[in-house]
């Protein structure tokens, strides 16, 4: 549905995205990943038709971005970055307007309106001004603008930054009820946007490609040790000595929070371990299980780590 | 055109929901309002002094006497008042980051240009429009020729016309109003008193200096004179302007 290849963005002497091959399956979320400046609203700008590419092509739905503008103008919902509000209108007045510049025919706007009001959870303020709602219904126009005219592919720019934890469920709820019938990209610095909201992710930094996949093969890819980090009151070391001889253990380190402690796939030894830290007197005071090996993934990315 | 007339809506609904449109509308009529009673008011006195003598009697003349100089005053205060209602067309949309929804929708560039300055025409003729029962009474109380006075607003609308484009070219470089309606003011006024600088130049200067000042095509109108050249000079004025626009936004966004 989306195709990007070697797809180059320079403003001047800096590149802003640099060769990005991606593409994503009708029907999927995907989350664009990366820290802030990593190219993400540039490769969403250029997929939108906003910017031109210096180099590469893209296309979405099988049209080309550039040679065929129009034709993917029509078939997109965009939700940029800094939020389009008309903020003298009411939500009514701007879907109205949204949708009569994404072409809908004037007898069906209504209709479109009313639909994209009832996904979005609008009812409530459908006839206020802009400027008088809360930035989370400020969010949710923006999402609602985004689909109006039934967009097969929607292209979401950090839809749920700047908002409090309860909105930003609400809005990962609203995004993950519109899979299936739409393709949808969402950019995002937050890890756990993604593996709570997508299917897969494409993870940039500086403009390149880090690595992308959906979430089982990335996983898959790093390989998911079986573990917990294990953190005892006292006498950490002598712990670590102790726990070693635990049937199944395989490998025990001591890290900065606590001791990282590796079993065999399909043993479970967290009881005996627990049993273990208070008989011989070490104390617990927590045993959380490993990190998602993405997420690891991801730290080394963003920290400097190298492309995949 | 139904891309253009979208736009333009939306524009007239922001025009007429916030105060702009009627404080414009307002202040206009008034100065209008105020220069025509004294212009009004002066020939009365002087057709009253002149009753007596038939030679200077005669030579009164309410188009050239009202109509005229109240018709360079209208285009004064339209030189100072449309770079206002034009300052925020593109400006406003940069600053708050909706130029990214329209330039995203399947509706091309000079669309949206053109809807914009439909919008602004439609109320450059709302203000021109309401000056009209000046006229109307004018014609209940004396005997102004029409001709002039329909060459006049003609003149007006076209050079209106030509400031908002150039209006629009200004606020389409800066997402600062400020900014955009004191380039669109400065660069209008040079177009007006460019012609002061003929009167020391010769030649192939002097010709040029005055045809494209802005207030020489003027005159002509006033006077019931309706000659293509004026009327091309101001189409091609406002085309340019709308031309630039689209460049500039072009560009942009092609660097």
């Amino acid at each position: 549905m989306i195709a990007v290849e070697r797809l180059t963005k320079k403003y001047g002497e800096l590149t802003a995205v640099k060769d990005l091959s991606f593409t994503v399956e009708q029907g999927k979320i995907w989350g664009l990943l990366g820290p802030n400046a990593a190219g993400k609203t540039t490769t969403m700008r250029i997929l939108t038709g906003f910017l031109p590419a210096t180099d590469g092509k893209a296309s979405v739905g099988g049209f080309d971005v550039f040679e065929q503008p129009n034709e993917v103008k029509k078939i997109l919902g965009y939700l940029p970055e800094i939020l389009p509000l008309y903020p003298d209108m009411t939500v009514t007045e701007y879907l109205r307007f949204i949708a009569a510049i994404k072409q809908i025919p004037a007898p069906k706007r209504k209709e479109a309106v009313a639909k994209a009001v009832k996904i979005s959870g609008l009812e409530s303020v459908k006839g206020r001004l802009i400027k008088n709602i809360s930035r989370g219904f400020k969010q949710r126009v923006g999402i609602a603008q985004a689909l109006v005219h039934d967009p097969k592919v929607i292209i979401l720019d950090e839809p749920t930054i700047g908002l409090d934890p309860a909105q930003i469920i609400e809005i990962r709820s609203l995004i993950k009820s519109l899979r299936g019938e739409h393709t949808i990209i969402l950019s995002t610095h937050i890890l756990a946007e993604v593996t709570q909201t997508c299917d897969g992710v494409v993870i940039v930094n500086e403009g390149r490609l880090m690595a992308s996949g959906s979430l089982e093969e990335l996983t898959a890819s790093v390989g998911q040790a079986e573990g917990a980090i294990v953190r005892v009151r006292r006498d950490t070391m002598a712990a670590a000595e102790v726990l070693r001889s635990i049937a199944g253990v395989e490998n025990i380190r001591p890290e900065e929070d606590g001791l990282r402690v590796e079993w065999k796939s399909g043993i479970d030894p967290r009881d005996e371990i627990a049993r273990c830290c208070l008989d011989r007197g070490f104390g617990l005071l927590e045993m959380r299980p490993l990190s998602l090996s993405i997420e690891d993934l991801y730290l080394k990315i963003v920290s400097g780590g190298t492309e995949q | 055109m139904k891309n253009v007339w979208t736009i333009a809506k939306k524009e007239l609904r922001a025009y007429f929901t916030s105060p702009i449109a009627y404080v414009i509308f307002t202040v206009f009529l008034i100065l209008v309002g105020f220069f025509f009673f004294s212009l009004i008011n002066w020939f009365n006195s002087m057709s009253l002094q002149m009753a007596q003598n038939p030679t200077y009697y005669s030579q009164l003349n309410i188009n050239q006497q009202v109509f005229g100089p109240l018709f360079h005053n209208m285009s004064i205060i339209l030189l100072l008042m449309l770079p206002l209602l034009t300052m925020r067309l593109f400006s406003e949309e940069k600053k708050i980051g909706t130029e990214e929804l329209l330039y995203t929708s399947p509706i091309s560039v000079a669309q949206i240009i053109l809807g914009k300055f439909v919008a602004s025409l439609i109320v450059l003729l709302g203000m021109l429009g309401l000056t009209a029962i000046l006229v109307v009474f004018t014609f209940l109380f004396g005997n102004p020729e029409i001709r002039p006075l329909l060459t006049g607003y003609l003149g007006l609308f076209l050079m209106g016309a030509a400031f908002i484009a150039l209006g629009i070219f200004f606020s389409s470089l800066t997402e600062n109003q400020i900014v955009s309606a004191i380039l669109t003011f400065g660069s209008l006024l040079l177009f007006w008193i460019i012609n002061w600088a003929s009167a020391s130049a010769a030649g192939i200067w002097k010709e040029v200096l005055n045809y494209v000042s802005i207030l020489q095509h003027f005159d002509n109108l006033t006077q019931g004179i309706l000659d293509t050249t004026d009327i091309v000079y101001y189409l091609s004025f406002a085309f340019f302007g709308l031309f630039l626009t689209h460049s500039v936004i072009q560009s942009r966004r092609w660097r």
